[in-house]
């Protein structure tokens, strides 16, 4: 058994025009059985910064909670927020401070940039070596398939509503070839403006 | 933070244990990677495929492997992706307060000293295969760093998974005082050859030539892997398709609805 398969998730970030969607199942069990339903792995650090964080929970929580502590650190000294590189810089030398006993836990950020509208994406393995993506990220229990449903569904340019229905459809389609993850989603759609989340209803085996 | 070094080893133990009870480690990305340099008549040509991987699935299609090191020197990397990323980023950050200090260009040995230190301290732990171009008042110089912190000064090098291939290329191909364009031309036939007969090693082809004063850092010299099949009818899912229960809305920078917060969302600070 790998621990990542302790608790199961299922993660897609991706890319539209002037705007990133983010979104992750509910499930949270130990192994094969299951504890609850209403358990969301995306996070939010600002309204233009969410982050997914899939493997160990214990580990997701507490480096959630640190990622905050760090970010009110930032904002205190510099009188702002994080914009999405420097935050996903940070994430990555909290997680590579642990090189020889990491936290389980592999993180996908999605956030806009404050200036240009510019989506960012970037995906991490356990001890921090960064990947940026155009298109989209994925992480979880069944990236396989997941990455499946993104590589055929992705398509440049998506409105927010367009996005939203992409992003739904791969993490749901991709989530149910998975035992781990599923019963329902949750998905962020962020925008210039405007922030929209919303909870799906998905298969409940 | 610990006392020395830039680790921490707090979860060590925990790690240890679960590992002891049967839990298998992490598998973190790697670059796989064929990664090459030589030296020519005018400096030093550094070239690298684009693809990493996790296990066998590819994880990136077009990353970055040639980092930068000082105005005149570069560094490829080969092997765990963090580790070459944070060693190398380690040693720039050190030459360039180093530059600062000293007013002097840095020199290649500097970096690869600097390198092989660190490496050799942690007893091929921190895994990085690295080939380490630069020119400086010396001249061009070549090296390849092993992870466990041995050195090679070579006239042409390779590193990575693919590194056979490069070198069959490059012992067929090398001659000494290349000039620039056949330097370029062999470097980038060395990497297709990693890029073509490695699995480890795929899509495009980063070259980078420094030469005295100058550097020409050529992102995806050759692209050459694209998507290969493009949907003529996309599959487009009307507005409405996803089974939505509950939806919240929040204008940015205005208060959120609090059921609408992200699981685990912290209290807002308040830095007014």
């Amino acid at each position: 058994m790998s621990i990542f398969e302790y608790n199961g998730a299922a993660i897609i970030a991706m890319a539209g025009k002037e705007c990133v969607a983010i979104g992750s199942d509910l499930r949270l069990g130990v192994q094969f059985q299951t504890l609850a339903t209403d358990y969301k792995k995306v996070y939010r650090i600002h309204d233009k910064l969410y982050i997914g964080l899939a493997g160990l929970s214990t580990d997701a929580q507490t480096l959630f909670h640190r990622f905050v502590f760090k970010h009110n650190m930032y904002k205190l000294r510099e009188e702002r927020d994080m914009k999405p590189a420097t935050f996903s810089q940070m994430v990555s030398s909290t997680l590579y401070e642990k090189r020889f006993g990491p936290y389980f836990v592999s993180p996908v950020i999605a956030g806009l940039d404050p200036d240009t509208s510019e989506p960012y994406l970037a995906g991490m393995d356990t001890i921090g070596a960064i990947e940026t993506a155009k298109d989209f990220m994925v992480a979880g229990t069944a990236p396989d398939s997941l990455y499946g449903m993104c590589e055929s569904m992705w398509r440049p340019n998506m409105e927010a509503e367009e996005l939203f229905e992409t992003v739904s459809q791969c993490l749901q389609s991709g989530s149910d070839r998975d035992a781990l993850s599923g019963w329902g989603a949750v998905v962020f759609v962020i925008t210039k403006d405007e922030v929209i989340a919303r909870t799906l209803k998905g298969r409940m085996d | 933070m610990v006392a020395s070094g830039p680790f921490d080893f707090d979860l060590c133990s925990r790690n240890a244990y679960l590992e002891s009870k049967g839990v298998k480690p992490p598998r973190l990305t790697k670059t796989g990677t064929t990664i090459v340099g030589l030296i020519f008549k005018d400096g030093v040509v550094l070239g690298a495929d684009t693809r990493s991987t996790s296990d066998t699935t590819v994880a990136d299609k077009n990353c970055e492997k040639i980092h930068f090191i000082a105005p005149n020197i570069y560094c490829c990397g080969a092997g765990t992706a963090a580790d070459t990323e944070n060693v190398t980023g380690m040693v720039s950050s050190a030459l360039e307060l180093h530059r600062y200090a000293t007013d002097r260009e840095s020199r290649v040995v500097t970096a690869m000293t600097m390198l092989k230190s660190h490496l050799f301290r942690y007893q091929g732990h921190v895994s990085a295969a690295l080939v380490l171009g630069g020119v400086d008042l010396r001249g061009p110089h070549l090296f390849t760093v092993y992870p466990h912190g041995s050195t090679d000064s070579l006239p042409y090098a390779t590193m990575g998974s693919g590194s056979l291939n490069a070198m069959a290329v490059f012992e067929e191909g090398y001659k000494e005082g290349l000039d620039r364009m056949g330097a370029v031309k062999l470097v980038a036939r060395a990497i297709r050859s990693g890029i073509f007969n490695d699995l480890g090693s795929g899509s495009n082809v980063d070259v980078c030539v420094i030469t005295r004063g100058k550097v020409d850092y050529m992102r995806n010299y050759e692209y050459l892997m694209d998507k290969t099949v493009a949907r003529e009818t996309p599959v487009v899912y009307p507005p409405g398709t996803a089974p939505v229960l509950k939806e919240k809305r929040w204008k940015i920078n205005s208060t959120r609805p609090s059921e609408a917060a992200a699981g685990g969302s912290a209290e807002a600070m308040d830095v007014s």
